[in-house]
């Protein structure tokens, strides 16, 4: 049951986000294009799911707990940081160059065309290089720490 | 831009706030895809069911809406495939280093007035509209 409610959440999610038109990549570059042919319809995709999710969110912080987990993990970090905006900088980037964020082009994989294929190859690359950089940082940092106690 | 042009994006994303609300409910999770899809790629033990049903499901419902109204995929958006590559890559490595994309920043923290998501997603709007005026200007799409 577990499981079946998170595959069909997945299913609507990628089917909000078909009827929504982000899987265009031409509508998300039009909405990009504020200097250009500014195309607003995705706007109204934030303004849909932001205003649906707000007030549910609300409701649902006010059980003790999920359904099916034994608690709500919500984050709670409000600080802001290099990684923070760095990494967001570096995505908004690859998000205007190619039209694709990573659900819909999840969600795009049944088409099989080749950009879609490369598109999410390329993402899995990326993250792959961010986990090894990522172990190479605290391999770094842990060696520094163990110099740091012997002298 | 004709008259209803704005209904189906608001009805399209009024689903997405559902399901991270179902996402939220049932499981105590953040629908974020970015984060979702990344421990798929980097698993944990007894981490990966829940993942992989929920990617599954975003697969799934690709297939359905490619079935009922393949016109919803049309891509039209003419972007080569080194450049392709080149934003799959950048997309991947700063929606990790950023701790989200626009599902998790976007939709979910902006909804919960995360400072954070708040000035993630100014962050990427902005930086996505650069890029879109870069390509224009060397002579793109």
């Amino acid at each position: 049951m577990r499981q079946l409610t998170m595959f069909l959440a997945g299913v609507l999610f990628s089917v909000g986000l078909a009827l929504a038109g982000m899987t265009q990549p031409q509508k998300v570059i039009g909405f990009l294009d504020f200097f250009g042919a500014w195309d607003p319809s995705l706007m109204f995709v934030m303004v849909g799911a932001i205003a649906v999710n707000l007030v549910l969110f609300r409701l649902t912080m006010r059980a003790k707990g999920p359904v099916y987990a034994p608690r709500f993990q919500v984050p709670t970090r409000r600080d802001l940081d290099a990684r923070l905006i760095g990494g967001s900088a570096l995505f908004g980037v690859g998000w205007g160059l190619a039209g694709f964020c990573p659900g819909p082009a999840i969600a795009s994989l049944p088409t099989a065309t080749p950009r879609v294929l490369v598109f999410v190859g390329a993402m899995v690359g990326g993250m792959v290089l961010f986990h090894a950089v990522e172990r190479m940082r605290q391999a770094a940092l842990s060696a520094r720490r163990e110099q740091a106690t012997q002298s | 831009m004709e008259p209803g042009f704005w209904i189906a994006p608001l009805v399209g994303g009024a689903l997405i706030g559902l399901s991270a609300a179902a996402m939220m409910w049932l499981h105590g999770r953040i629908a974020g895809i970015s984060g979702i899809f990344g421990g798929l790629v980097k698993p944990t033990a007894g981490d990966f069911a829940w993942r992989g049903a929920f990617v599954g499901g975003l697969v799934a419902g690709g297939l359905l809406m490619l079935l009922l109204t393949p016109a919803a995929f049309e891509n039209t958006a003419d972007v080569g495939l080194p450049l392709v590559a080149l934003a799959g890559l950048l997309v991947g490595f700063g929606t990790r280093l950023g701790s989200g994309c626009t599902s998790g920043h976007g939709v979910c923290g902006i909804s919960r007035f995360s400072p954070r998501s708040i000035v993630a997603t100014l962050t990427f709007i902005a930086t996505g509209a650069a890029a879109v005026l870069t390509v224009r200007a060397l002579g793109g799409a």
